[in-house]
């Protein structure tokens, strides 16, 4: 038995007089890594926007954990559990990784030292660049302190803007990796990604988007294997 | 394929930039070296307590009153300055209305506080009140500002600044509905005079005395709550909305709430400032609150670094103490020579060739005199100009032309062209064009910025500025910008 853990149901979402999101909806279950696949400038991110609320929707309804949030704002939703890894990492450069790392509890009060632990047993190169400035980091590190930075708060979900993006190719087999491992350890997770190969090869489920719209779903190895979708995105 | 091994036997594939980072940190040459040595090796703490023992000794062992009202206005101007390195240095908001704060409060104590309007409030009343009210003012004026950023920001909090300023000079002549006189609140551009002098614990304040061992305490107070603030989350919230606010919200970070945030905090200590320093002035006028001021706190801010809390201390005393000693000349002559050596020993990179530049200018100079009294050009009387030590000592090597202004002007256009020039220039050039430069700045200064020493004034701190932003865009303390790449 499922439980869905986030809900989008029947989502418009505009920006100005453009209309990104048409009739959305999209679950995302407890425990579950799902996919959200398309191209540039489908609505991808301002899905994930419009999830963690830095966008509201005009009409249709968000839930989170069974509560209805389609009004609380980011602050709010973050508290709830989810948490974000920005498109390109968005880290604060001039602030040292730990305070990076601090930031990411800023809704729990002070960052408990058990999460820190946490993090720095997941990435242990972080330990010991604590202390550097996280704008000096490589890409490979600067990615690590994003998703550390995010589970700081301790989500139940969290949401992945385009993990790929701008790292090498084996920094995003690496990337994968990781995200293959949170979810072992039961975190949900809700992945966008145009490097559609990557993600289907670790998530649950998937969604394709274009132009605003669900044009298909389904059990990520039906979608690995759909005609059409390699022939888009597949690159097969 | 062939493997290329490297010395230190780099493996490939692996993130060795970032691996040596500790090594490959360089170390600057020089004088610069030694400021980023004792920046790095003094302590906080050691800082802070050198700067209590003097800031106590000064109170305690000087009895000049002129010094002690430097010391004074200094303080309010290094609290002032504190005040908007929260604004400004945390948040990231420009805040162009800052003063508007300062004065509001000024004007509150004057109001509550004099004969203008008869009240004489107790300070112990009147200053809490006045600050809770600055603060609140301050959040009124976060409100139509709190979703705007950089220079949109600027404009409307300059709009209210400068709404003040006309509010205060239009408010001698009010005519209530119903009431024939028209009532004078501000005293208009005449401002008010004769204010209550501050009385808490039973005591009645009395010299400058008394003020500057009240702002001793407000300072150290102020000082200990921004650097505690600037270290929990608060602070380093503060420091994501300045850095990315989008960012920032996304981490849960309410942006528009902490900008307000800071707009109240900023707002408070300005408005605590302006009690003070009415109090001090026994007096306040409008025009004391208007840009000028605004500018010179944030030069302090932008100077020592904005941000950083030394820093804004740095800042605060390099601007309020220069211009003071910038009105004598014998002071500024020594002050402007030592810039000019410490800048020429700077960009030397090196003690060599800042020996062989310094010769180089020397030699410089009796070259022009020798050739100038071989053609025995009109020169001004010695007695006439070389009238500090500096100067007395710098007749036997420089040349004086009769027509100081005529040749003054003629050097300072060739000055400026070859400063602006020595940025773009060769390095081969630069090492010949150094000296030269450092020659005819002493040369200008001694001929014609000497005698208008008001002009000068300006000119010297505006050079200062402009240099330290070349040569040091983060301010004297302030941490380097590392953009997230």
């Amino acid at each position: 038995m499922t439980t869905p853990l986030l809900t989008l149901e029947n989502v418009d979402t505009y920006y100005g007089a453009i209309h990104i999101l048409q009739n959305l909806s999209l679950t995302v279950n407890e425990g579950e890594l799902v996919c959200l696949l398309g191209g540039n400038a489908c609505g991808k991110s301002t899905t994930l926007k419009t999830a963690l609320g830095m966008v509201s929707p005009k009409n249709g309804k968000i839930t989170f954990a069974g509560e209805d949030v389609t009004n609380k704002n980011t602050s709010v939703r973050v508290k709830l559990g989810i948490a974000v890894v920005p498109e390109n990492r968005r880290l604060f450069g001039p602030m040292t990784v730990l305070e990076n790392l601090k930031i990411g509890a800023y809704v729990r009060g002070e960052a408990d030292p058990a999460d820190l632990e946490r993090v720095f047993e997941l990435f242990p190169k972080l330990k010991d660049r604590q202390s550097q400035l996280a704008g000096t980091l490589s890409g490979g590190e600067q990615q690590m302190v994003a998703v550390g930075r995010a589970l700081m708060s301790r989500p139940r979900l969290l949401l992945m803007d385009e993990p790929s993006m701008g790292l090498s190719p084996r920094l995003v087999e690496q990337s994968f990796e990781m995200i293959a491992g949170l979810h072992q350890q039961g975190i949900s997770m809700l992945v966008v990604e145009q490097n559609a190969n990557m993600a289907l090869s670790v998530a649950d489920r998937g969604y394709v988007l274009q132009t605003g719209r669900i044009v298909l779903e389904g059990k990520a190895s039906d979608l690995a294997g759909h005609e059409e979708l390699r022939r888009a995105y597949l690159g097969r | 394929m062939t493997e290329q091994t490297t010395p230190e036997n780099l493996g490939i594939g692996t993130d060795e930039w970032v691996a040596q980072h500790e090594k490959r940190l360089s170390r600057r040459a020089g004088l610069l070296g030694i400021v980023d040595f004792l920046n790095q090796k003094v302590s906080p703490l050691v800082r802070y307590l050198l700067l209590a023992i003097f800031a106590v000794g000064f109170g305690a062992l000087v009895h000049n009153l002129y010094l002690l009202r430097i010391a004074a206005n200094l303080a309010v101007f290094l609290a002032l300055t504190l005040g908007l390195n929260v604004v400004m240095g945390f948040a990231g908001l420009l805040d162009l209305g800052f003063v508007a704060f300062f004065g509001f409060g000024a004007y509150a104590y004057a109001l509550t506080s004099s004969a203008q309007l008869n009240q004489h409030w107790p300070t112990y009343l009147s200053v809490p009140a006045i600050v809770i009210t600055t603060a609140f003012l301050g959040y009124l004026v976060s409100l139509p500002s709190r979703r705007l950023f950089g220079d949109y920001l600027a404009i409307v909090t300059l709009f209210f600044g400068q709404v003040f300023i006309q509010l205060i000079i239009s408010s001698d002549s009010i005519t209530f509905p119903g009431h024939e006189d028209s009532v004078d609140i501000t005293g208009g551009s005449n401002g008010i005079p004769g204010l209550d002098q501050f009385k808490l614990f039973g005591y009645t304040f009395k010299t400058i005395t008394d003020y500057y061992w009240l702002l001793l305490v407000v300072v150290a107070l102020l000082l200990v709550a921004i650097t505690r603030v600037d270290r929990t989350r608060v602070g380093r919230a503060w420091r994501t909305v300045r850095e990315d606010p989008l960012a920032s919200q996304s981490m849960g970070i309410k942006v528009n709430n902490l900008k307000m945030l800071a707009f109240i905090v900023g707002a408070a200590i300005a408005g605590l400032c302006g009690t003070i320093y009415a109090a001090i002035q026994n007096a306040v006028f409008i025009n004391g609150f208007d840009m000028p001021l605004l500018t010179l706190i944030y030069a302090a801010v932008i100077l020592g670094g904005s941000g950083s809390i030394p820093g804004s201390i740095l800042g605060a005393f390099v601007m309020s103490v220069l211009p003071e000693i910038l009105r004598v000349q014998n002071y500024s002559e020594i002050l402007f020579l030592t810039v000019l050596i410490l800048a020429v020993a700077a960009l030397s990179k090196g003690w060599k060739r800042f020996g062989f530049n310094a010769s180089l200018v020397i030699l410089l100079g009796l070259l022009v005199k020798v050739i100038s009294s071989a053609l025995s050009l009109a020169t001004t009387p010695t007695s006439t100009w070389a009238v500090g030590p500096v100067s007395k000592a710098l007749k036997y090597w420089l040349l004086m032309p009769a027509n100081r202004i005529l040749w003054g002007n003629i050097a300072f256009v060739l000055l400026i062209a070859l400063i602006a020039n020595y940025s773009i220039a060769k390095e081969r050039v630069k090492f010949y064009l150094l000296p030269l430069i450092a020659f005819i700045a002493i040369f200008v200064w001694e001929v014609r910025l000497v005698i208008e020493p008001n002009t000068t004034r300006q000119l010297i701190i505006g050079m200062m500025l402009v240099v330290l932003m070349i040569v040091r865009p983060q301010g004297f303390l302030g941490k380097t910008r590392v953009e997230v790449l």
